[in-house]
């Protein structure tokens, strides 16, 4: 009977002793973490994408409840939940939201199978990468779509994927969260985010070909020949010429679509227009 | 006492030298010319020729751009036509000087004789002196990696230099122009290893042959009893073992001087070598002896499907589409054009590839040999690791490259593969080890740059 009771006794009190030395050690060590953190947390997707620029949505927690103590959470933005999700950060921390419009990846290629003609085949470990390594590819332009999708593997969204028949990947719009993850991916910096404009509606030169007119229609017949048509036209002075390329500024083109009908070799691209509109056509030779 | 060779791995493919006692003959000068201003290791050299302007042969055409970079010089006589792109030996179009030809004028201060210019009619050649004339001249590495040469003479103040190995292994297979280089200028090279061993301030050289070249071996070893035997230098002929891939830098020290480089950044120099490819030796004679710059070089053009396979000595600029006329024309079918021999060489899409200072061959595998065979699971035979000659473990690299675990591949040593491509030639599953490795290879160490950029 005594040895039961020296047991209880013996280890009541060494229970007792260690549970105040923790509850001291608690109270003398305790970090505090604001706990609004935690309540982030959970309103962010949990994708972990790094599409904020972050290693993973705690990251992004802890940026944007500092940057709420700092007074802005300006530049911070999580790409994945958008508009919707930033709106209830921005409430839970009592900010107003700082986000710009929701974007979208933009493949710049058009050199479709038609467009741009194999001159060599390919023969080793098919990834992107690979085969920028070794040169210009199994067509003669050297800066357009490889189509071997390093891009689709490095989506966590499902949101790119190769048209067989054209040769070059695609995305798709409703999947894409715009976390550049693609962008990174692509050994040719093809792929762009871009505003996703009114219902979905952009412009776009769909070429990055940085050869001079001559040598980049000869690899593809789609290339943007860096001719300075759209440039001239654009009554916005949103097109500029560099590089022997155009490229359309998101945030200055007012979807006029004129730079459409005078592009010679169909490089720009619009999406998402209701019905096409009937474009006549200058007939011209390059 | 048998035969050396390195000690770690190694290959032995097919050889096909198939143009071993084909006499070199002078390739024909191009309609045009053009020279792409990256031909070297280091920054592209800078034109200091405009549209229009009228060249000589041996004019400099553009200068060095910045302290690790050579001078190019024109190789044909006539008119700057422009400065534009033009693909090259990478696959993709980068600057390049196009030179219209029009006859073949030489500039003067070039010795055009063929009289054999020893170091002894000249006593006026100093260390600085020689290493100058070979910079100016635009002399790089002429087996294929075309580092400049003058830097390699300089080595840094903490190692010492204590003997010049020049590289005549040739273990690429099909590629003779190094043996065609001995057999037909023996005097010239060992003069101008002379001059790189008087640049070195060392009097130790050696000269490293494989087995299967023994006229070469012969050849060289009688010409240095003549030209050493009476002077201080002490220079060596070294038969060695046929293994690829022997003409590696590091491979050559190994199997000449037993003495084994560390990993990268280590160079040859740190263990007392400096390694010096045949044709670069000639180069500098050329350079230091006849005021030649670097404009011509010897190039195999080879393939078991040309009708006339050869040897050339060519100017620089030439398309390799003009050589491969001249022996007989592409053959018929499926062609795979290498810029340099099969192991090491780079898979061209066009044959307007200018050859430059580093193309010494022109090769063009055919029908099976062009293809690849379908890749099977890895069966961890561990052949690959048998033959890597760096003592890697290839299989291993290309898994981590492949799943871009870039620390794990810096661990596992990945900047020290010199892309040799024995683990891909001896994997019995055909899997791409070299090409997994080389995208992993060339990550991480650009990866290390950013990190030694931010220290």
């Amino acid at each position: 009977m005594s040895y039961i009771l020296i047991a209880v006794i013996v280890l009541g009190a060494i229970g007792l002793i260690a549970a105040l030395v923790l509850f001291a050690a608690s109270k003398k060590f305790a970090v505090y973490e604001d706990p609004r953190i935690a309540q982030v947390s959970e309103l962010l997707p949990g994708a972990n994408c790094g599409g904020c620029g972050f290693a993973g949505c705690g990251g992004m927690a802890d940026a944007l409840v500092k940057g709420a103590d700092a007074g802005s959470i300006d530049g911070l933005s999580c790409p994945v939940g958008g508009a919707a999700v930033m709106g209830q950060v921005a409430d839970l921390l009592g900010m107003a939201i700082a986000n710009g419009e929701p974007k979208v990846a933009v493949v710049r290629c058009n050199g479709t199978c038609e467009h741009r003609p194999k001159i060599a085949e390919y023969v080793g470990l098919r990834t992107c990468a690979a085969i920028h390594a070794c040169g210009a590819g199994e067509t003669a332009c050297g800066y357009g779509c490889l189509g071997c999708g390093d891009c689709v593997e490095a989506c966590q969204f499902d949101a790119i994927r190769i048209n067989t028949e054209t040769g070059i990947v695609e995305v798709d719009e409703e999947k894409c969260v715009a976390c550049g993850a693609c962008t990174k991916a692509c050994p040719r910096n093809i792929i762009e985010l871009r505003k996703k404009g009114p219902k979905g509606r952009r412009v776009y030169v769909s070429c990055v070909n940085r050869d001079k007119g001559a040598v980049s229609m000869k690899a593809c017949k789609s290339s943007c020949i860096g001719c300075g048509k759209c440039a001239k036209e654009c009554p916005f002075g949103a097109i500029t010429i560099g590089n022997n390329c155009s490229y359309i500024a998101p945030e200055k083109c007012r979807l006029c679509r004129k730079c459409l009908v005078v592009c010679p070799t169909h490089a720009i691209v619009s999406v998402n227009f209701p019905v096409p509109k009937p474009i006549e056509r200058k007939e011209e030779t390059v | 006492m048998s035969i050396k060779t390195f000690r770690i791995g190694g290959i032995h493919p097919e050889e096909n030298k198939l143009t071993h006692e084909v006499e070199t003959q002078m390739a024909a000068l191009p309609k045009q010319a053009i020279f792409p201003l990256s031909q070297h290791i280091g920054a592209p050299a800078i034109p200091v020729v405009q549209k229009g302007d009228k060249v000589k042969v041996g004019t400099l055409i553009a200068g060095a751009g910045s302290f690790v970079s050579a001078p190019i010089y024109s190789s044909v006589s006539g008119t700057v036509l422009k400065i534009d792109s033009a693909i090259d030996a990478t696959g993709y179009r980068n600057p390049a000087i196009y030179i219209n030809v029009e006859g073949d004028d030489w500039e003067d201060s070039i010795d055009r004789s063929d009289k054999l210019e020893t170091v002894k009619d000249h006593p006026e050649l100093t260390p600085d002196l020689i290493v100058n004339l070979i910079k100016d001249a635009g002399v790089v590495g002429m087996g294929g990696a075309c580092f400049p040469t003058f830097i390699k003479l300089t080595p840094p103040p903490t190692s010492k230099a204590e003997c010049v190995i020049i590289n005549a292994v040739e273990c690429e297979p099909y590629i003779t122009a190094d043996y065609r280089l001995m057999m037909e200028k023996a005097d010239e090279i060992l003069v101008g290893l002379q001059l790189l061993m008087i640049a070195a301030k060392v009097t130790k050289g050696y000269i490293g042959i494989e087995t299967n070249k023994p006229k070469a071996i012969s050849l060289l070893t009688k010409k240095c009893t003549e030209a050493f035997s009476a002077s201080d230098y002490e220079v060596e002929v070294v038969p060695l073992k046929q293994r690829y891939p022997q003409g590696g830098e590091k491979q050559l020290v190994d199997a000449v001087i037993r003495r084994q480089v560390p990993a990268p950044p280590a160079i040859p120099v740190n263990v007392g070598a400096i390694v010096q490819n045949v044709g670069t030796a000639y180069a500098v004679y050329e350079a230091v002896m006849k005021h030649k710059p670097l404009f011509e070089r010897y190039t195999t053009v080879t393939g078991k499907r040309l009708a006339h396979p050869g040897n050339f000595l060519v100017r620089m600029g030439t398309p390799m589409k003009n050589l491969i006329e001249a022996c007989g024309g592409m053959p018929e079918g499926e062609n795979k054009l290498l810029a340099g021999g099969p192991m090491m060489g780079k898979a061209l899409t066009s044959d307007e590839v200018p050859i430059c200072k580093g193309t010494n061959s022109v090769t063009i595998l055919s029908d099976d040999d062009a293809r690849r065979k379908e890749p099977q699971p890895c069966i961890r035979c561990a052949k690959c690791v048998n033959a890597c000659p760096m003592g890697l473990e290839p299989y291993l690299l290309a898994k981590v490259s492949e799943v871009k675990n870039w620390e794990r591949a810096e661990h596992e040593d990945i900047t020290s593969c010199i892309e040799c491509g024995s683990c891909q030639f001896t994997c019995p599953a055909h899997r791409p080890l070299l090409d997994n490795i080389r995208l992993g290879k060339s990550t991480v160490m650009g990866i290390i740059r950013n990190r030694n950029a931010k220290k």
